[in-house]
């Protein structure tokens, strides 16, 4: 059973700017993402532009508000915009992240940590049944990419993530660049992360640029940019995880210093390489 | 209560605030330079935001200006909610206030009109009069008729040439020195995709905000000429058929959307 109905191609973030390149000619991608909190006005281009999208690609909405990590209750106005967009839209896939960006009234525009405790881990689940449950549909929860840990935290976040989906039955959206940036931050090994996530949970893939830079001991501290090609270091972890699990559908995420669309398609392209490649050796594989 | 949350919430906002209780990294127990990332963050996120929004408010105050008054408006007055698009509502209210700003008196009244055209753009989608609904000539009653102004309209006010200010510093028109230097009102609509700005005719706020709250056109008409004897009604109806920001409704003294 697959976990979320998107295509199992590549696909790229939607940006504005790139509308007119992408509505000129069909695109070979399979899919395309819009962050949801840029489609709850009430009309005008966004959603001219959106309806285009829908038309004629699978859509994913992600959303960057829903605040799921804090232990403040949901923004019940903002679960009532969410759905009334995906309601419009049906999109075929919902995703939010293991993160909080609203406290006591404040919206940080940001992806902020939490300890990965058993108090937190009970807040998280009842967000995601009431989001799930309001929205009526199954959501992809993404893993964070983080430059500090709590001392709080007792649960290692890849099994605060299955567990979240085994109480829940939510998705997860396995960001391959976030687990390499966190795992450079913490200066633990990527490839174990990798190996301890549940992918049969997975839904979606993402895949970005980040920027490498120090931190104030002088190690060596990744930011999560989104404004350059995805490394190859990145790519190489990305073909571990679709050896295992198959071909998934897989994002291209670009927010920042954004390239002309052709750079971008090259880019998601060349994760369409990647997954026929995959697709190809599991084929040969099961005829052997 | 204090918890985690609230120590971190406020020690992401504000520079001087320790790392928060908790926090902390394989390789130092306070990590400041980390902590300061999210900081960092934070700001820049909700200073581009206004950036982006108010991008002739910024070309006229210059980059340094407007990025110092961007900050402290951010750090007094964060969003309160994730529709990033409406973020800076208040910006133009702040800049009125914000003393270093007072150099520059229509400073504020252009960012007014910019936080009016982000709104226009996000508004909802409506029918609008179409030439070819006025092609069998105006119809007889029309002095009685309401009228639906469009979602989108909004008109911005001010004792400045607001509307010509703006276009010079939004790349509409060539910067000139202004040698008529009077006060413009900006009707502000969307009638399909793109936002227009356009300088309204003398008596025309009290005409369009009488339309815009029901009444009929002939009323609307008498309290403009009322207010300003120089009010023409032609010359205000071609400017707002001109910007199709108008729907003819036959229901006349219904109340019609803002």
């Amino acid at each position: 059973m697959r976990v979320s109905p998107l295509p199992l191609s590549a696909g790229a973030s939607f940006k504005p700017e790139h509308f007119a390149a992408i509505s000129t000619a069909p695109q070979p991608l399979g899919f395309f993402e819009v962050h949801a909190e840029n489609y709850m006005g009430g009309g005008g281009t966004p959603h001219a532009q959106l309806r285009f999208l829908r038309e004629h690609y699978a859509l994913s909405v992600h959303g960057v508000g829903l605040n799921i990590g804090s232990r403040e209750p949901l923004d019940r106005a903002h679960l009532a915009r969410l759905k009334e967009l995906c309601d419009r839209y049906q999109p075929e896939c919902f995703s939010e992240h293991l993160a909080w960006s609203s406290h006591a009234g404040i919206f940080f525009n940001d992806l902020l940590p939490l300890p990965y405790t058993e108090q937190n881990l009970i807040s998280v689940i009842d967000h995601i049944d009431e989001a799930q449950t309001a929205l009526r549909r199954r959501l992809l929860l993404e893993n964070p990419a983080t430059y500090l840990r709590f001392k709080q935290s007792t649960i290692p976040e890849t099994e605060f993530l299955a567990a979240i989906a085994r109480a829940t039955g939510c998705g997860l959206l396995l960001d391959v660049n976030n687990v390499f940036v966190s795992a450079r931050n913490h200066a633990t090994s990527a490839s174990a992360y990798l190996e301890a996530f549940p992918l049969d949970l997975v839904g979606e893939i993402h895949l970005a640029g980040h920027f490498e830079t120090t931190d104030g001991q002088g190690s060596p501290l990744c930011i999560d940019a989104h404004g350059s090609p995805v490394v190859e270091d990145v790519f190489a972890l990305f073909d571990s995880v679709i050896a295992r699990a198959g071909p998934l559908p897989t994002l291209i995420e670009w927010d920042n210093d954004l390239p002309d669309w052709p750079v971008l398609r090259a880019e998601a392209l060349a994760a369409q390489v990647r997954l026929d490649r995959a697709r190809l050796v599991r084929a040969a594989q099961a005829a052997a | 209560m204090q918890t985690w949350e609230s120590d971190f919430a406020r020690a992401v906002r504000s520079p001087d605030w320790a790392v928060p209780h908790g926090v902390t990294s394989y390789n130092s127990d306070t990590p400041q330079q980390r902590f300061a990332i999210y900081r960092n963050n934070v700001m820049v996120g909700l200073v581009s935001a206004l950036e982006a929004r108010f991008p002739a408010t910024r070309k006229i105050a210059g980059e340094d200006f407007f990025k110092g008054a961007a900050k402290l408006f951010a750090a007094t007055q964060p969003p309160g909610s994730p529709l990033m698009m409406f973020y800076g509502d208040e910006f133009p209210a702040f800049l009125a206030d914000f003393e270093p700003a007072r150099e520059v008196p229509y400073l504020a009244d252009v960012a007014r009109l910019e936080a009016a055209r982000t709104r226009a753009c996000h508004a909802a989608d409506a029918k609008t009069l179409t030439p070819a609904a006025l092609s069998g000539g105006l119809p007889d009653a029309l002095a009685g008729m309401g009228f639906i102004l469009h979602p989108s309209v909004e008109i911005v006010a001010s004792d400045y040439p607001i509307v010509t200010i703006w276009a010079m510093n939004s790349g509409e028109i060539d910067l000139a020195p202004i040698t008529d230097w009077r006060g413009e009102d900006a009707l502000v609509s969307r009638p399909g995709f793109d936002v227009a700005v356009r300088r309204l005719p003398p008596g025309a706020k009290t005409f369009l905000q009488g339309l815009g709250t029901g009444t009929a056109l002939g009323s609307a008409a008498q309290a403009a000429f009322a207010e300003n004897p120089g009010f023409d009604l032609v010359a205000n109806l071609a400017a707002l058929f001109a910007s199709l920001a108008i729907e003819i409704t036959n229901e006349p003294f219904k109340v019609p959307l803002p």
